[in-house]
């Protein structure tokens, strides 16, 4: 038995431990709330400066126009039209092949030490340095495939280096069906490939579709795996085909920012406004194309 | 102490040779008959040596414990388990006298003739009459669809209710309506048995009630096979019962199989008397 006067010195201490965790806990939310602010301060006071300097170049003729020695008739068309040049070849090429890895991996491979490897290597793939693409880039298609340094080039090795990142997006939202509709299809008498299409693959589309938005909003952004495949920085002219030269968005701010004229800087962070568009404009895309789906699939 | 059950809840079979474990009968209208068979998930065994024939026309409740092996023997009959990594299975199961588990049977033609319902009601997120005629499509039916749509949603008691908006999601469903759908989707594919796993626990009283009243109806073209942890359910709905057991080295036997009737009025084993009265399990 406890006595009373125990458990009142007992009570005391839990009061005062008591008052000690609630302070810990109004104290982590400020660092929190701190840690948080750093952040978007940043990236606001970021936004504004990349604002001002750049919104005055903005214009429909900046968009219109080809990369010029003189600054004030520079323009941004051929990198934009690079740009999505590259992401289109880029999505056509690790879309298919991602998702039907993806979905190998979850329906199909056994589950043994050799898909196990593989597993692991597509995680370790999506850590790989954007660079280390551009030089295998390099290597297979620019030299060993000669396909030179074509748009076909460059939207090939980002292709590359989304591929795992789509991979494990795709395996994810494929993961995230309900084992329930696999068996309630079984159970119907359907085979492996047909419940894999017409059940889980459209069950996890949303899924999937968001994750490889996101994958190429990346690769948009990326200038040094094209770099290295050798993407020109001066391009006045638009993509004709797979083989034409070409050059992308980042590298073209990176080619204005270089140079020593002031006004060339503004183009750049013109340049950069139009670059964050096009990044928002997708990301926008796959929150809606997300909605549009999970309204329809919802469980 | 024996469960009280009014008389007129219980369908009386018609006897069947010898009801108990001991001798296993082999009447010429059985449609499924397990011999023997054994399940083992790795190294442990979930269902042992058991051995039993399912009547044409007939519903069967299997009741037990849980993890006593229901749900596996349920699923050993349309070949379910084989879905999962490292299940194998001692023993012959057959079908209309063929073995399900020879070499040259096609799992998916089976499944599309011994259909199934899940414990938890699981259309597709499609719409009504997509998921119904979804068994239709998938094995090649030619025909019209509207016609064994409709005819299906009828026969799962559920057309008058959903027949104007079978475009609507399945999902807009209350429970009770879903678990009909998923009886009229594996209906639709004209099995000749239906297997359930316990196919009204999440479902409220009165639409577990329709459940019931709708495999009474169902029993007059299709064999039924029914997990259920309700031992009421079990005498409301089936001809015959068998009961496994669960624990350590017991898991998946067999203990008793009857007419229903007598497994819950006069069972000849204790462990069944104490399961169904409640006092374990």
């Amino acid at each position: 038995m406890i006595s009373s006067r125990e458990r009142s010195i007992g009570l005391r201490q839990a009061r005062a431990q008591r008052e000690l965790r609630n302070r810990k806990d109004s104290a982590f939310a400020i660092v929190g709330l701190v840690a948080t602010l750093v952040g978007i301060v940043m990236l606001a006071v970021l936004l504004i400066d990349i604002a001002q300097d750049g919104l005055g170049a903005l214009s429909w003729t900046f968009l219109t126009s080809f990369p010029s020695r003189f600054p004030d008739q520079a323009g941004i068309l051929s990198a934009l039209a690079g740009t999505l040049w590259v992401i289109t070849l880029t999505a056509a090429f690790a879309f298919p092949v991602g998702v039907a890895a993806a979905v190998y991996l979850e329906e199909y491979a056994a589950r043994t030490w050799f898909s196990s490897i593989i597993q692991t290597n597509i995680n370790n793939l999506a850590g790989v340095p954007s660079i280390v693409y551009g030089l295998l880039g390099l290597g297979l298609f620019v030299r060993m495939l000669q396909l030179e340094r074509s748009v076909l080039a460059g939207g090939l090795t980002m292709a590359l280096l989304v591929l795992p990142i789509i991979i494990i997006a795709s395996q994810e939202a494929i993961r995230a069906v309900p084992p329930s509709f696999r068996e309630a299809a079984y159970g119907l008498g359907a085979t492996k490939f047909q419940t894999t299409w017409l059940i889980v693959f459209p069950s996890a589309l949303s899924g999937i579709l968001t994750g490889t938005i996101l994958a190429l909003s990346r690769a948009i952004g990326e200038t040094a795996p094209l770099i290295t495949i050798g993407a020109l920085t001066f391009i006045a002219f638009l993509p004709d085909g797979l083989k034409s030269p070409f050059t992308v968005l980042p590298i073209q701010i990176f080619n204005w920012i270089s140079r020593p004229q002031a006004a060339f800087h503004e183009k750049a962070a013109a340049g950069i406004i139009v670059l964050l568009v096009v990044l928002l404009a997708m990301n926008a895309a796959a929150i809606l194309l997300r909605n549009k789906y999970q309204r329809r699939v919802e469980w | 102490m024996v469960i009280q059950i009014k008389p007129e809840q219980i369908k009386m079979a018609k006897p069947l040779g010898s009801p108990t474990t001991a001798e296993p009968t082999h009447p010429q209208d059985s449609v499924l008959e397990a011999e023997g068979v054994s399940i083992y998930y790795g190294e442990r065994p979930a269902l042992r040596d058991v051995t039993l024939s399912v009547r044409r026309n007939s519903v069967m409740a299997i009741i037990g414990p849980s993890g006593c092996g229901k749900s596996t023997l349920l699923r050993c009959f349309n070949r379910m388990n084989d879905l999962i990594r490292g299940s194998h299975l001692e023993g012959k199961v057959l079908f209309n006298g063929q073995d399900i588990y020879a070499s040259n049977v096609d799992p998916t033609e089976l499944r599309s003739r011994i259909g199934m319902v899940f414990q938890k009601p699981n259309p597709f997120p499609k719409s009504i009459f997509e998921n119904v005629a979804f068994g239709l499509r998938i094995n090649g039916f030619r025909g019209n669809l509207r016609d064994r749509v409709e005819h299906a949603l009828r026969r799962a008691a559920l057309w008058e209710e959903v027949s104007d908006r079978l475009g609507s999601s399945a999902l807009s469903l209350s429970g009770g309506q879903q678990q009909r759908l998923c009886i009229a989707r594996a209906l639709a594919v004209e099995p000749e048995v239906i297997l359930m796993d316990e196919p009204a626990s999440a479902l409220d009283p009165s639409a577990t009630y329709r459940i019931e009243e709708l495999i009474d109806k169902l029993k007059e073209d299709y064999t039924i096979l029914i997990v259920t942890h309700n031992m009421q359910q079990a005498a409301r709905v089936s001809d015959m019962t068998v009961f496994l057991l669960a624990g350590e080295e017991r898991t998946g036997e067999l203990v008793e199989i009857g007419p229903t009737s007598q497994i819950f009025t006069n069972p000849r084993d204790k462990r069944t008397e104490d399961y169904i009265t409640g006092r374990f399990g």
